[in-house]
């Protein structure tokens, strides 16, 4: 769908669209008559559009055209499900669809009212393979959902990104038309304030006190900057929000800019997200023809407008400083603070810049009051936080919860604990410069303070599961790795120092570790933290620093054993076969990719270690427990 | 306010930093990548300092001062973090002092000697990347870059990119991947780079270095010596890195920076262009012409030989059948002894030199409508202006430092930039309004501009009623030239003519800048007047970022005039013709006044048309008049009817190829001195050097021949010239050569020693009063082309030479870059002529036909032509047309009519 809106030209007059859309939505297209397919990225990667297309072919050859409606809405959350569709009023709740499933749906459930119980959510939490999977059709139902506590992602998933009555029919707009409508400054920094709403990018600042300093900032020109430039591996929270949900976040952008005084913003996304860039163009377009953003906002004489900037692939660019120089025309890197951006940012001017999530708090906190958001969350840490699942989790995707919530909740009951029943080993939260933590930590509640405590962070919100083959000294290379390929350069700290520390821990997992290495680490680990430039660099030696916190034992087995005992480190692996177990079948020998096998068929085989990888394909395809690692 | 530094209290001052207040209280903190030139960059991290309610360790030369700060610098965290820093640069590259050309003066060393570090404790993995695998680059011709001593600490970047404005380094790839890159990472020779060598001279390390200098001495063995450098008008302070007696390299001045003219920076001359200094060609015995061939003689023939002579033609030709070139090259000093020979001695008012070819209209021009002929302000002012014109100057090329502080000025601080003339110069790229003028046109426009401005109301009427004259019959003489006149003269539409009076007239502070494009021409005293109408009419003179402002092309041709080295007047511009003037410098000299000529005397350019006839002999001291006079054929035809042609020089010139005597002098670095820049600014340069054995100071030779022509108390010595000249010169008399080293030099007037110079004239009134405003009467150049000689030809500088080539064609550096002349020609008339970029065509004028190199550029117009006029071989001026000015005689070097075949 793809409606706009005319030119509103008055609070009044917003309130009137408002509750004409909601009509709208009541009468002519009754919930059982209408079909919700995500179309997030996960769910399009893994093929809604042919399932709509199907859906509608399907719709037509029923003659039902005129009287289901498909919605394309943002993302619903479980991605590994996808593609999913919640037909009816009931919100019945169909996944891995394939385009054969359509033709079913339509028949069986849109026609016959009879859902289609096989094609619908399963709960797998068990674990076990032979058992059989227990299906929960409904989604009011499903743990996963109702678990969650949905303030960012209150829309996503439920309306159509591209429709703005959608979006003002439910309250879209309703605290910009509040604010505008006899609200100061003071007021909504206030309402601001008493949210206890910390910045949900990674730093943790309480947003209200960074609107306090653009806005005390004398200057005539301000800017509002958004940052979109979500780049940590998995991480998908502000993408779901900007394809789901694109009008959240300029509402959010346009109270912050009658906040401080700005009538100009930025938002900042990163190029490789397509889909957020189209559907935040539209919504800008579209809230621009709507008189919602523009000169004379809803005939209150506010005037504010936006405009999207790209970026080019820079990691460093999610960094706040860097992101400016980006958008200047300079290279992408990050410049010394204070002068912090709220005193002096953009072009030299005070610019307040915010994430996505936290501008798409913004609306629900003006709408119903900052105590309203303080009562989700803790004592230091309120309202929600959305949090990429991803790794060895059975639900991998997209969750909203109170601040607070325990690792062990987000990971058993949300996301169905592990796959494949394994064991827990760890859990990465805080993108490739947060932390690991433990399974002694698992009844810890997420929350600014207590991962600071842990040597994590919050970070942006991704959140990796490991289970027992991960081994944690890889785990930390492969962050560091990520880290020094992302580092700009700028500063010899983080452009050497991660070089020098990637060089001590290859040789670790290489089994060129020597006694010191670990006290190296920390050393040169703490040595930039607190001299790099950057939150970037300061950041970047926590995946190191917290895995030899919390493992040290397996960096001593890698140093001093020259073992892995994950038996991932490829140089410190050995496979072997049991001459006497091994029946001789050849399977392992013509699955081995680098022909290290010999062996005659019925014959025992043997492994050539010079040729051997270590890639693990024999373990895996013997059936006779004839090979083994060390 | 007051900080607090290692538990010590300090006096600090609003927007001072931590490390500004450490540097002026002596506590030593590591700095890589700040440096005074190029500011904070926040990059290398040394540094970092602990500062009481801030996160994390911060870079101390980032952090501004606020009251009560309280910072560490010696706590274990921060020693810690900054010996990880010289680790893990020193663990990164290859660091070798002993064959590094930064040993002894590198900052890393210095910092890694203090923190006690022998050698990195590690050495980080070789990289086997596509980037880091990089050879040093030595494709340049000046300059060594060394990627595995790099540092990236970024100052060349700045440097480059905001010091001298050249935009061509910067920092490419990423993260550990990053380097210094030229242009899209091209080896240096291929980018844009034009070698001003400022980039080696910020850097901490030996990542860049003087290719010219390499394996020729460490830090330690090389002496530094402050000289004033030898090329264009701008004056820059030079620090000669000097050993063996020999020139190694140059970097321009840093100490006390800011009011150094050039603020430390240089140009691709001054830089590279000095080792003509060190040159086997210099001339070391005299020569006197004997059957016909130069032979070497001792210098006592030499001298008798030559003042014989000279007495033998006054005796019977009188003594205006001499005549004296003087020298913009040669100090004041030697300028004022060879002014006192011509007129004290010989008795001859004979005297010119080669301003007579580039300013002299402008003299002519400001001295009759402002009442001073040289530069109304500074050149550090630029950047105060809201609004600059400039006209007829290549200044990026000509004044090349000064042509980026305009850049600067332009892209940094917003100041608008109007650029008049006929080629697409580097400035005209930047400026706001770039109009293209047909050749010779100059009065239309600027006239036509200043009727606009009049009819518009822009016109500064207080300032015009208040201090100037004439205004009636300017006003009437504006009437001719409506904008469409003016665009059949000009070729500027009306629209444009517009904008860019508009711009200029309302902008603001407005500046104009001026070079030959506006002098050398048969009205060049009329378009001077010109400027000086326009600048008067909008009231822009007399304050801090306005003016009317030629800039001179020598380093020392304001100092020659000055100097009295004109036909018309003594030093400080005292009237020949005025009896009280002549009485003055009598009673100086100790001669009757009796014997002196009262009427003035003949220029450059008209001696060289009365050879043979009214002039018999002429003495040229440093000049090359056989490659910069115009219609050269015509002048070789008149040089060789002198009876005597004496030639003092450091090379064998073209010119002293001709002579009867030939006299070897010594060259700038090998003498003390004064020079006065094209602001004024006279500056004192020291000995670097001492001269090759057999030459002698231009004075001493100028003294030596005074004493045989029968004066006895001339002077000898610099001292003793300096202080008679200026005894007898007002606008030098505050001036000593402890003040001019101690405050940087000074500008004239400065006339006692509390005197503290004039950066800004005409500030409350003209120095002739009131400002003439001139009425001015539309004339074309004196030959324009038709179907014979179809183009328009104009000659000019180019970045890398100079002048007639005699000391940049000696430099390796400089001929190695440009070894030959060449003429721009437009691509569509390349493509007219089937001329390929390179290919060797003929230029034919009326007087004389060259063979030279096809430049493909659209630098210049359609149907226009460029020729620099350095190279002998192929000497633009053979082509030129001597017709001159009639006020100034200025030769119309800059218009006259060609055609260009191509030579098959």
């Amino acid at each position: 769908m793809t409606d706009t809106c005319k030119k509103i030209g008055s609070v009044k007059q917003l309130e009137a669209v408002r509750t004409a859309a909601v009509e709208a939505a009541g009468s002519s297209a009754a919930e059982t008559e209408k079909i919700l397919i995500c179309m997030g990225g996960g769910c399009i990667a893994s093929g809604s559009e042919c399932v709509k297309n199907a859906l509608l072919e399907s719709l037509d050859k029923h003659k039902l055209g005129d009287k289901v409606s498909v919605v394309e809405t943002g993302c619903l959350g479980p991605c590994v499900r996808g593609p999913v569709v919640m037909v009816g009023a009931d919100r019945a709740f169909y996944q891995n669809l394939k385009p054969d499933d359509a033709e079913k749906i339509v028949e069986q459930h849109v026609i016959g009212g009879k859902i289609v119980e096989e094609l619908t959510w399963t709960d797998d939490s068990d674990n076990s393979a032979s058992s059989p999977k227990i299906p929960v059709p409904l989604q009011d139902d499903i743990e996963f959902f109702k678990r969650q506590t949905k303030i960012v992602l209150r829309n996503c998933g439920l309306i159509d990104p591209g429709s703005i009555t959608e979006y003002i029919a439910r309250d879209g707009y309703r605290a910009l038309g509040k604010v505008l409508d006899g609200m100061t400054s003071d007021d909504v920094l206030s309402e601001m304030n008493k949210s206890g709403l910390k910045g949900r990018g990674g730093g943790g600042f309480p947003t209200g006190r960074k609107w306090e300093f653009a806005i005390k900032s004398p200057d005539p020109v301000k800017y509002i900057l958004c940052n979109a430039d979500e780049g940590d591996p998995g991480a998908f929270m502000d993408r779901s929000v900007l394809e789901g949900d694109p009008h959240s976040v300029i509402e959010g952008m346009a109270i912050g800019g009658f906040t401080i005084g700005s009538s100009q913003g930025y938002v900042y996304v990163r190029a490789e997200y397509p889909l957020a860039v189209e559907r935040l163009q539209k919504a800008i377009q579209d809230a621009r023809a709507a008189g919602l953003l523009g000169e004379n906002i809803l005939g209150t004489g506010f005037s504010f407008d936006l405009e999207i900037r790209m970026g080019s692939g820079a990691f460093v660019c999610g960094e706040e400083t860097a992101l400016i120089a980006s958008i200047e025309g300079e290279r992408g890197e990050p410049r010394s603070r204070p002068p912090f951006p709220a005193v002096k940012g953009l072009w030299e001017k005070p610019t307040l810049l915010n994430n996505v999530e936290t501008y798409a708090n913004v609306p629900a906190i003006l709408l119903n009051g900052g105590d309203w958001f303080a009562s989700f969350g803790t004592e230091n840490s309120k309202g929600t936080k959305v949090f990429a699942l991803a790794g060895a989790i059975n639900i991998s995707g997209l969750v909203e919860v109170p601040v607070g919530t325990t690792f062990r909740e987000i990971i058993y009951d949300i996301g169905g604990g592990i796959l494949g029943g394994k064991k827990f080993k760890a859990a990465q939260i805080g993108g490739p410069s947060g932390g690991c933590i433990p399974e002694q930590y698992l009844d810890t509640p997420i929350d600014y303070e207590s991962l600071n405590a842990l040597g994590a962070i919050m970070g942006s919100g991704g959140l990796v599961v490991m289970d027992e083959d991960t081994c944690m000294v890889d785990v930390a290379r492969f962050f560091l790795e990520f880290m020094q390929e992302e580092s700009c350069g700028k500063c010899v700290p983080c452009r050497l120092g991660i070089t020098r520390m990637l060089d001590i821990i290859n040789g670790i997992t290489q089994g060129h570790g020597q006694p010191g290495d670990i006290e190296e680490l920390q050393q040169i680990g703490e040595g930039i933290q607190a001299a790099a430039l950057c939150g970037l660099g300061q950041t970047a030696p926590n995946p190191v620093l917290s895995t030899i916190r919390h493992f040290r034992d397996e960096y001593e087995a890698h140093i001093n054993d020259k073992h892995c005992p994950a038996h991932v480190c490829k140089d410190l692996v050995s496979y072997s076969i049991d001459a006497e177990k091994c029946t001789g079948c050849t399977l392992c020998a013509k699955k081995c990719p680098t022909d290290a096998i010999t062996g005659v068929v019925k014959g025992p085989h043997a492994i050539v270690l010079d040729k051997c990888i270590a890639c693990g394909m024999c373990l895996e395809v013997c059936r006779f427990d004839a090979v083994s690692v060390k | 306010m007051k900080i607090s530094i290692d538990a010590v209290d300090f006096e600090a001052r609003d927007g001072q930093t931590v490390l500004d207040i450490a540097r002026e209280n002596g506590i030593y903190i590591p700095s890589l990548c700040w440096h005074v030139r190029t500011g904070k960059a926040s990059r290398c991290r040394a540094c970092v300092a602990e500062i009481k309610g801030m996160r994390g360790l911060k870079e101390s030369c980032a952090v501004e001062v606020t009251d009560g700060m309280v910072v560490r610098t010696d706590t274990p965290e921060v020693l810690a973090a900054r010996k990880m820093v010289v680790e893990l640069l020193l663990s990164n590259g290859e660091h070798n002092c002993i064959s590094c050309e930064a040993d002894g003066d590198c900052e890393l060393q210095e910092m890694a000697y203090r923190l006690g570090i022998e050698k990195p404790s590690y050495i980080l993995a070789d990289d086997e990347s596509e980037e880091g695998r990089r050879e040093v680059d030595e494709s340049s011709e000046g300059i060594i870059r060394n990627d595995k001593l790099c540092i990236l600490c970024g100052r060349c970047v700045t440097a480059c990119n905001s010091n001298v404005m050249h935009q061509v380094l910067g920092v490419g790839y990423r993260g550990k991947d990053s380097v210094i890159i030229c242009d899209n990472d091209k080896p240096m020779a291929e980018s844009s780079c034009v070698q001003c060598g400022e980039c080696v001279q910020v850097c901490p390390v030996g990542a860049l270095s003087f290719k010219t200098a390499k394996g020729k001495g460490k830090s330690w063995q090389v002496e530094k010596k402050t000289v004033v450098c030898p090329y264009c008008g701008v004056g820059c302070t030079i620090d000669l890195g000097v050993r063996d007696n020999k020139v190694l390299y140059a970097l321009g001045t840093e100490d006390r920076y800011e009011k150094q003219v050039n603020r430390a920076m240089l140009c691709v001359k001054g830089r590279f262009g000095l080792d003509y200094v060190n040159s086997p060609e210099r001339l070391t015995a005299p020569m006197i012409r004997r059957n016909g061939k130069l032979v070497e003689t001792s210098w006592d023939e030499a001298l008798d030989f030559a003042a014989d002579k000279m007495r033998e033609i006054k005796t019977k030709h009188g003594p205006g059948a001499l005549g004296c070139f003087s020298s913009a090259k040669c100090s004041n000093e030697e300028n004022y002894a060879m002014m006192r020979l011509a007129r004290g001695v010989i008795g001859t008012n004979n005297i010119d030199h080669c301003a007579r070819l580039c300013h002299s209209s402008t003299v002519a021009g400001l001295a009759t409508t402002l009442g001073s002929g040289a530069m109304t302000n500074s050149m550090q002012e630029a950047e105060l202006s809201d609004v600059i014109l400039i006209t007829g100057s290549n200044t990026t090329w000509s004044h090349p430092v000064f042509g980026g502080m305009i850049k600067k000025a332009v892209l940094e601080k917003g100041v608008k930039l109007v650029v008049i003339d006929p080629r697409e110069t580097d400035l005209a790229k930047v400026a706001d309004i770039h109009i293209r003028q047909r050749n010779g046109s100059d009065v239309a426009w600027l006239m036509g501009m200043q009727r606009i401005i009049c009819r518009e109301g822009w016109a500064d009427m207080d300032y015009v009623r208040q201090r100037c004259e004439g205004w009636d019959e300017y006003e009437k003489s504006l009437e001719f030239y409506t904008p469409e006149t003016v665009e059949e003269l000009s070729g500027i539409s009306p629209e444009a003519l517009f904008a860019a009076a508009k711009l200029f007239a309302t902008g603001g502070r407005g500046a104009i800048y001026f070079s030959m494009g506006i002098t050398q021409h048969t009205h060049g005293v009329d378009n001077v007047k010109a400027c000086a109408n326009l600048s008067m009419l909008t009231g822009n003179l007399g304050f801090e970022g306005g003016g009317v402002n030629p800039l001179r092309g020598q380093s020392n041709v304001q100092g020659a005039c000055d100097m009295g080295a004109l036909p018309n007047v003594f030093s400080g511009y005292q009237a020949v013709t005025a009896e009280a003037a002549r009485e003055k410098f009598a009673a100086g000299w100790g001669i009757d006044p009796a014997n002196m000529d009262t009427e003035i005397g003949q220029t450059v350019t008209t001696m060289i048309q009365k050879c043979g006839d009214e002039i018999r002999g002429i003495y040229v001291m440093g000049e090359n008049p056989m490659v910069s006079d115009p219609n050269l054929n015509h002048a070789e035809k008149q040089l060789g009817k002198l009876d005597l042609l004496i030639v003092q020089d450091i090379f064998m010139t073209e010119t002293a190829e001709m002579a009867d005597v030939v006299f070897p002098s010594c060259s700038f670095a090998e003498k003390v001195g004064t020079y006065t820049n094209s602001e004024r600014r006279v500056q004192l340069g020291e000995a670097a050097i001492t001269p090759p054995a057999g030459t002698k100071h231009d004075y001493e030779i100028v003294a030596e021949l005074a004493r045989r022509l029968g004066c006895e108390n001339f002077p000898n010595t610099n001292d003793a010239l300096f202080a008679e000249l200026k005894e007898l010169t007002p606008s030098y008399h505050g001036m000593t050569y402890e003040r001019l080293q101690q405050e940087c030099g000074l500008r004239w007037p400065c006339p006692d020693e509390q005197h503290p110079g004039t950066p800004i004239l005409h500030v409350d009134k003209f120095v002739r009063g009131k400002g003439l405003l001139s009425a001015l009467e539309y004339r074309p150049p004196a030959e324009c082309p038709d179907d014979e000689y179809p183009m328009w030809m104009s000659t000019g500088r180019m970045l890398e030479h100079f002048h007639t080539g005699s000391m940049s064609r000696r430099s390796e550096v400089l001929d190695a870059l440009v070894p030959e002349g060449q003429v721009e020609l437009h691509p569509l008339d390349a493509e007219s002529l089937g001329v390929a970029n390179g290919e060797k065509v003929r230029v034919t004028t009326r007087r004389g036909s060259i063979e030279t190199q096809a430049n493909v550029t659209s630098r210049v117009a359609i149907g226009s032509i460029f020729i620099p006029f350095h190279f002998a071989e192929a000497a633009a001026n053979r082509l030129t047309n001597d017709a001159l000015d009639p006020i100034a005689k200025i030769p119309e070097f800059k218009v006259c009519a060609a055609k260009v075949e191509k030579i098959v």
